[in-house]
Order: C-alpha cells, then sequence, then structure tokens
C-alpha cells in the first residue's frame, strides 16, 4: 500500500452492518471481523476510486487531525487487511 | 479487528444467542461413495427433499433468525438443480454463501450461473493427490481430473478457494504433496481434517484411522508448512479424534453458534446428532426456525453447561469445549450426555485411545456409502 494506491474490498469480503447484533461486521470466506468505528469509516472510503492519499485527506478533515500522521495509521490498517487477502490494490491490479 | 467468535463469550444469562451459521444439506445424492463420508448411514432419499419453495421460505427465516454464513452441503449440493435460485435468493438476503462441493459434476457454465446468483466461496473436497487412491476412495474413475478443473474455473473467476482433504491412514503419507496441490491450484485455504469418526467414517474405522506415528508426523509437516507459507496459504488442521487430550468444542458448543438443516428439513445442531439415540428432531415443515432454535427440545438437551455430568461441571475448561463433541460421547459410551471420551479427564479415556490403536492396525478393506445399506469394497 502506497499512497497512490486505490484500495478496495474484493467482491467476495462484505462490509455490512448487522441490525439482528447491531454492529459492522467484515464478513470473508471462513472469517467474520467487528471493525472497530475507525476500521468502518476508512473502508467506506475504500471504493477502488479514491487513492490512499484521498481517503487519508478525507479523514483528515473530517476529524480535524494531522493528515500525515492518519496517512500512516491507514496505511498500516490497509496493509495488514491486505495481507490477509480482505482488501485489496486496484492500482496494482 | 477482534473476530466475532472472540466476542461470543458466554452470557451467564443466556443459553445461547444468534446463530451465525447454517449448514445446509440440501440433499443427500452423490455421485461419489467416500467410506469416511460424515452423513448418516440412513441417507434421506430425494423423495424426502424440501422443494424449492419451502428452502425459499426457510433461508428467510435464516436471515430473520440474524445467522451470516450459510454453507450449502450434501450430499452434493450440484446434485440440485435449484441451486443456483437458493444462492440467488441467500445472496438477496445478504447471506455470505458457501458451496461445499466435492465438484466432479461442476461445469463452467454452472459456474458462471452461481457466481452470477452472488455465490461468494467455493470449497472443494479431494480424496488423494493421486489419481488412482482418489479413484478408489471416491469410487468413480477420473474425480481428481475434474476437480483439477473446477478449481481452475473457480480460480479464473476470482471466486476464494477452500481444498478440504479428508485425511486417514490410507493418505496420510500424501500431506506434504496434498499442502503443494493446494497451492497449485490456487487455494487460500486448505484444510486438513483428519477423518471425524461419525456417519460412513464411523462404519469405516478399522480401515482409516492413523497410526500414533502418522498422527505426529502430519503435525510436524503442518507447522512446518504453516511457518514456510505464511501469508500464502492458510491451513487449518482438524486434530485427529481418539488421539487428543482435549476434546473439540463440537460446532462452538451445542445450540450455540451454528446448526443444520437435512435435506427433509430436519434441523439438527450438528450434522451427526441424528447418530445419537433416543433425539427425536423438529422439522421446517411443522415449525419456524425461529421457534426450533429457542424452544425445541433437542436444541436445549445440551445447551450451555447445565447437562454437565462430572468431570465437566467442575472444570476451569467447560466454556472453552463445552465438554467435547456429544455424538463422539453417544459413539463410544452408548451416552449422549456422558464427557467426550476424548477428553483426558473422562474415566473412559485410555479405552478409547486403546481402542484407537487396536483400529490402526486393522483391514484397509472399505465400505462405500451408499442408499443400499453400504456396499463392501471388492476382494480384500
Ligand atoms: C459431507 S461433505 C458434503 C459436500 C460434498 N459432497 C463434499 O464432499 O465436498 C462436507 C464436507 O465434509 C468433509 N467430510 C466428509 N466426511 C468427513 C469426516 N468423516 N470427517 C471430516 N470431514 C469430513 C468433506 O470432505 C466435505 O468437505
Ligand atoms: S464426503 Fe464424499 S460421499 Fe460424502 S457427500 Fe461428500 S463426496 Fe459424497
Ligand atoms: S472435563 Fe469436560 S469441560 Fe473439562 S476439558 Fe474435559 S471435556 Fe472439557
Amino acid at each position: 500500500m502506497t499512497p497512490d494506491s486505490r484500495p478496495a474490498l474484493p467482491r467476495f469480503v462484505k462490509l455490512r452492518f448487522d441490525r439482528a447484533r447491531d454492529t459492522w461486521l467484515l464478513l470473508a470466506p471462513e472469517r467474520i471481523l467487528i471493525p472497530d468505528e475507525i476500521a468502518v469509516e476508512v473502508l467506506k472510503l475504500c471504493d477502488g476510486k479514491a487513492t490512499l492519499a484521498a481517503i487519508a485527506a478525507t479523514l483528515a478533515a473530517r476529524y480535524d487531525a494531522p493528515e500525515p500522521e492518519i496517512l500512516s495509521d491507514v496505511t498500516a490498517m490497509l496493509a495488514d487487511l491486505e495481507a490477509k487477502g480482505f482488501l485489496r490494490d486496484r492500482e496494482a491490479a | 479487528m477482534t473476530e466475532l467468535s472472540a466476542r461470543l463469550r458466554p452470557d451467564p444469562a443466556r443459553s445461547h444467542g444468534i446463530p451465525i451459521a447454517v449448514l445446509a444439506e440440501i440433499t443427500h445424492r452423490c455421485p461419489l461413495q467416500c467410506p469416511y463420508c460424515s452423513n448418516p448411514v440412513e441417507l434421506e432419499r430425494a423423495s424426502a427433499e424440501l422443494s424449492t419453495e419451502e428452502w425459499l421460505r426457510v433461508l428467510g427465516e435464516i436471515a430473520d433468525l440474524g445467522v451470516l454464513q450459510l454453507h450449502f452441503s450434501g450430499g452434493e449440493p450440484l446434485a440440485r438443480r435449484d441451486l443456483e435460485t437458493l444462492v440467488a435468493r441467500a445472496a438477496a438476503l445478504d447471506l455470505y454463501t458457501n458451496l461445499i462441493t466435492s465438484a466432479v459434476t461442476l461445469t463452467e457454465a454452472r459456474l458462471d450461473a452461481l457466481a452470477h446468483a452472488g455465490l461468494d466461496h467455493v470449497q472443494i473436497s479431494v480424496q488423494s493427490v493421486e489419481d488412482a487412491l482418489a479413484t478408489r476412495i471416491g469410487g468413480l474413475r477420473g474425480a481428481l481430473e475434474r476437480k483439477r478443473a473446477a478449481a481452475a474455473w473457480v480460480r479464473a473467476r476470482d471466486l476464494p478457494l477452500t481444498l478440504n482433504a479428508v485425511m486417514h491412514r490410507q493418505n496420510l503419507h500424501e500431506l506434504p504433496e496434498m499442502i503443494e496441490m493446494a497451492l497449485d491450484l490456487g487455494a487460500a485455504r486448505l484444510e486438513v481434517a483428519n477423518v471425524q469418526y461419525y456417519g460412513w467414517a464411523l462404519r469405516n474405522r478399522a480401515a482409516l484411522m492413523p497410526t500414533p506415528d502418522q498422527i505426529d508426523t502430519a503435525s510436524k509437516v503442518v507447522d512446518a508448512a504453516r511457518a514456510r507459507l505464511h501469508g500464502r496459504l492458510v491451513i487449518d488442521y482438524v486434530e485427529p479424534d481418539y488421539y487428543a487430550a482435549r476434546p473439540k468444542p463440537c460446532m462452538g458448543g451445542w445450540g450455540r453458534q451454528v446448526f443444520n438443516i437435512s435435506p427433509s428439513g430436519k434441523v439438527l445442531p450438528c450434522h451427526a446428532a441424528e447418530s445419537i439415540a433416543g433425539l427425536s428432531f423438529d422439522s421446517v415443515r411443522d415449525h419456524s426456525l425461529a421457534w426450533i432454535w429457542d424452544h425445541s427440545k433437542v436444541m436445549n438437551r445440551y445447551r450451555g453447561t447445565d447437562w454437565m455430568p462430572e468431570p465437566c461441571r467442575s472444570c476451569a475448561h467447560k466454556h472453552d469445549d463445552w465438554g467435547g463433541c456429544r455424538c463422539q460421547a453417544a459413539a463410544l459410551l452408548g451416552d449422549g450426555g456422558a464427557t467426550d471420551p476424548a477428553c483426558a479427564f473422562s474415566p473412559r479415556h485410555a479405552e478409547v485411545f486403546e481402542a484407537a490403536l487396536a483400529f490402526s492396525e486393522g483391514s484397509d478393506r472399505y465400505t462405500y456409502r451408499d442408499f443400499s445399506g453400504g456396499t463392501p469394497e471388492p476382494g480384500g
């Protein structure tokens, strides 16, 4: 993941709000993860079009936080998801 | 991010919560005859199967319950022509869908239709890495080639693939090649499933039971492969029955997270539960799933910890393994309510280990799974 990456969930990984449990869930093959609030905000922006840099800028503006730090936090989080196969870089594909 | 299952720590006020997954065994028909098959020896006939309309209603009830994952299994789920229709409905209901298949009857056109319907994941089972042995175990010539082709089609459509390999005395020597085959076929996950002894497998114990040496070697092979393939292939290893010191947390606890629907609509806490004598199961034909999940006698029979005998009752592990597998207790001790004898704390544990050793020296001859009560392998 670099600032130019365009992260997106693969077709088989689903972010959805589960009414029965009143929580957001990330559904993947044989796994169900509970993303925290921040992760949900980030994942909603991962549409395969926005670059990682743009996502960080959006979040920085939304939370009035320093952009470089947001960028490095978001990069780390998304790289971890990518390593697990739950996220892809459209730019690289 | 936490796993949902980790969040499901026992709540003392409730014996159960919202189920996570359902195993829909939509048919018992199957082109293969694996002697290790976990299906009941008394298979349900096609005429008893739920109709398409019944399944469509049941899928709605499944989603309403809050279930997240739906596994289509069997028998061979592809044997039902309406599989695409069922997958499409499940996907429309936001269920995460998985097809558990032997894949020998899969075609590219059918896979396209299933992918189009919204299928999320495919799990293909393999009997062996070698054609002759695969044919001997599954009873169908050319099965392995078809599975390889099917796996390639799955990957070509960017569907995630899990390879499931049921391992036993007669194929455990292939484990290293099995891991290579999973990589070759582009699987993201390999399930190395030591045979669990119920259904047809229980009948075939003498032909399937591994030796302790084989199990030692297998765990080493898996450990080494996991370290080597980190980030490339996830290997799930299902510990062998009978040789373990601690029992499996079977189904994550009876009636806690998952349930199974049989071809005719019986709701079972696990797919082998019918092997426990004296239980009678409710059907989706007679009751709503919500009622069955909360109130059916069978679901509540071994739920939580109140039913437990000693040594489980006062054991520190009771919320981790829920006393092990009820079907195993029933099969080995004739009492579904006993501590799983796979547990080293069970007073009967030593017997089970001795029995395993004896079975591991049994005859290699199989009894094949079929609708006529089983067919012995010729010769031997
Ligand atoms: C009963 S099969 C039905 C689906 C399909 N016919 C197939 O074999 O893939 C469901 C899954 O359980 C596995 N399986 C069957 N018998 C088993 C046993 N005795 N122990 C562990 N896994 C088993 C199969 O390999 C398959 O992945
Ligand atoms: S395990 Fe073998 S015999 Fe049993 S349903 Fe699957 S393919 Fe058929
Ligand atoms: S005694 Fe019961 S609860 Fe304790 S480890 Fe054994 S099976 Fe599990």
